[in-house]
């Protein structure tokens, strides 16, 4: 489920809030909120559209998982979907490699 | 050459409401939705599209990554696509069909490449199209959706849909839950594209698939077809949703005590997992994936690995738990009964395209999952798009008309009890999530099970109209607690097992029951039996 919207990256542009399937953030004057966390179907997609990295969902489907968000910045866990799928400028050529092609037939 | 774009027409509306007067209404954003809605504006029509969630992330197409059966235009290779799942999917195929969504298929595929959809190229130059990634598919069609001129209403749910004096389906009504109000949708004819009911199981991106379409369609008296296919349970990390099956062909499934699972596997052994699941956990390793293999799918499909990396398992080393989560029609096969080429219904008016339409057609009893929905999805959205802005052409104008709402159950006022959506759907998924009443069928179980059921729906219809902060969970709620009737019933009509129907008590397949299902009602679920398309073809032969 969501857990973190990190206050110092987020620009407040309220993408997350439009894209998530679920309805689960609210908009407020300034940073966006986890209004219904148990909404989140875990399907890492407001982290995917989110520019700033500044979204962290745990993979926890089922229950909320405290965490500790200056140790999770140490990590590159933070958009690292996005840079996977090719979303940043830096990894855009990420886009076109799709191999499932080599994978069906199993 | 361009399109000249005719836009929906916004008109006055009472306070705290939007209401669009429109030639087609189109209800879901997914992949079926937007196609439906892009062939209607290409038609001429003005379209309006209302997604319960974001049309570009909302269904199980965007979070997730699909095949797509396509398949070159050469008579050898679309014979073998079409005869290789025949038995499979116990032979309830219509050939018929599976060319002509093969064909749409590869036409649609091909419109995406041109639109700029960055298909990779192997290692021969050739360009792979029988693969899409969710999130780069649904974004490129969120965009040709609005440049085709549609009007998107996001976050908008749908919750009944309107008739005219006729009985004929003429526009939609819901709420626009960001922005605390209402909308109506005036239309000539409308395309229900709000995917199948996963019934909140969290398979990866369903659980904004909660059955919403077939309510309203049958509030209208649309049929359904084939909902006795409609138990396929996807493999999950046990505590992730996850949901990528393919990749646990790769797979060896151990007990707790490290012992091999006997039979289970991915395809073909997956009732090996519920079963050993029924007695306690059951553990995976992807140590069959070799150094290439494990390459390919990682830079294929990244979100498979998000689970694993944030728990620092190694998926390919590390065991780690699995479970099955209930896909339900999202993944069965069934759903709105299709009558003719244009995917309408048995409802004027009323077009049904992608999940929410019977998939019998091409994948008869056996799951679509992947491929064969993602081209039902194109070719099924594309039809209905169509036939529903050819229909509009022939009725006239809506704006005269008398139209009534047609939603019944969490609008009505009866004063009796309060409506607790939450707990409907824990008592629905109680009913529909193990695999003893599900997966493993028996008619007492069943009995048993469908006995709950029409209790709860007696409850709920006597209950009062839900809150107005509450009616979206309760209509959604009353969505599921319908579906798992007309499933249950139509999987205690079909006595044999076939596809992935399976009963304990009628293990073998009987050639004598080569036919569909078909269901409906509300109060009163029915279900008779209709000959397979053969049997009608010879019949007419003769």
């Amino acid at each position: 489920m969501i857990e973190v919207i990190d206050g110092e990256r987020c620009t407040s542009c309220d993408i997350c809030v439009n894209v998530c399937p679920t309805n689960v953030f609210d908009k407020t004057d300034g940073i966006p909120v986890i209004a219904r966390q148990g909404d989140c179907q875990t399907c890492f997609l407001c982290e995917l559209y989110c520019p700033e990295d500044a979204l962290y969902v745990s993979p926890f489907a089922d229950q909320a998982q405290p965490i500790d968000v200056v140790a999770l910045k140490q990590t590159d866990s933070m958009g690292s979907y996005r840079r996977a799928v090719g979303w940043t400028d830096e990894t855009s050529e990420r886009r076109g490699v799709d191999r499932s092609y080599l994978l069906f037939g199993h | 050459m361009p399109n000249p774009t005719h836009r929906a027409e916004r008109v006055s509306a009472p306070e705290g409401s939007v209401a669009f007067e429109a030639d087609v209404l189109v209800i879901g954003g997914g992949p079926a939705g937007t196609w439906a809605a892009v062939s209607a504006a290409e038609r001429g029509a003005r379209v309006v599209l209302a997604d319960k969630g974001f049309c570009g992330t909302s269904g199980a197409t965007a979070a997730a990554g699909t095949g797509v059966w396509y398949i070159d235009p050469d008579p050898a290779l679309r014979a073998a696509a079409m005869a290789n799942r025949e038995k499979m999917g116990g032979y309830l195929q219509d050939r018929r069909w599976m060319a002509r969504v093969l064909d749409s298929t590869y036409q649609h595929s091909n419109r995406l490449a041109d639109w700029g959809y960055p298909y990779p190229v192997d290692g021969r130059g050739k360009s792979q199209r029988n693969s899409l990634q969710g999130p780069e598919y649904m974004r490129l069609m969120r965009k040709r959706t609005k440049q085709a001129g549609v009007t998107i209403l996001d976050h908008s749910p749908a919750l009944e849909l309107l008739v005219d004096d006729d009985g004929a389906v003429a526009g939609a009504s819901g709420v626009r839950r960001q922005k605390q109000d209402r909308w109506t949708v005036r239309a000539k004819a409308v395309v229900i594209a709000t995917g199948g009911c996963a019934f909140l199981s969290k398979t990866l991106g369903s659980n904004v698939l909660t059955g919403d379409g077939y309510l309203m369609a049958a509030e209208v008296g649309a049929e359904f077809t084939s909902m006795e296919f409609s138990n396929p349970y996807a493999i999950s990390p046990a505590f992730g949703s996850v949901t990528k099956t393919l990749f646990y062909s790769w797979a060896s499934f151990t007990y707790d005590d490290g012992s091999v699972v006997p039979g289970a596997a991915s395809k073909g052994g997956r009732s090996a997992i519920a079963l050993a699941l029924l007695e306690g956990p059951v553990y995976a390793r992807l140590d069959k994936a070799d150094d290439d293999v494990r390459h390919h799918m990682r830079v294929s499909q990244p979100n498979f690995f998000l689970p694993f990396d944030r728990t620092g398992i190694d998926p390919f080393k590390d065991r780690f738990p699995v479970t099955l989560r209930l896909e339900g029609t999202v993944r069965g096969t069934g759903g709105l009964r299709i009558v003719d080429d244009s995917c309408a219904t048995s409802v004027p008016g009323l077009y049904a395209a992608g999940d929410a339409a019977t998939r019998e057609l091409i994948c008869g009893g056996f799951t679509g999952g992947g491929s064969h929905n993602a081209a039902w999805a194109m070719s099924s959205g594309a039809w209905a798009g169509q036939g529903a802005a050819d229909y509009g052409t022939q009725v006239g104008p809506t704006a005269r008309r008398t139209l009534s709402s047609a939603g019944a159950v969490a609008f009505r006022s009866r004063q009796r009890r309060a409506f607790a959506p939450a707990a409907l759907a824990r008592a629905v998924q109680a009913e529909v999530f193990p695999y003893e009443l599900n997966y493993f069928r028996e008619a007492s179980r069943l009995q048993g099970a469908l006995g709950r059921l029409d209790a709860a729906w007696r409850d709920v219809s006597e209950a009062d109209a839900a809150d107005r902060s509450e009616i979206v969970r309760a209509r959604e709620a009353a969505a599921m607690l319908a579906t798992a009737r007309w499933m249950y019933r139509s999987a205690l009509a079909r006595q044999e097992s076939r596809g992935m129907h399976r009963r304990d008590d009628f293990p073998d397949l009987d050639s004598r029951q080569r036919h569909y299902v078909t269901t409906g009602g509300l109060d009163e679920i029915w279900t008779s039996a209709r000959p397979h398309a053969a049997a009608s073809y010879a019949e007419a032969a003769e």
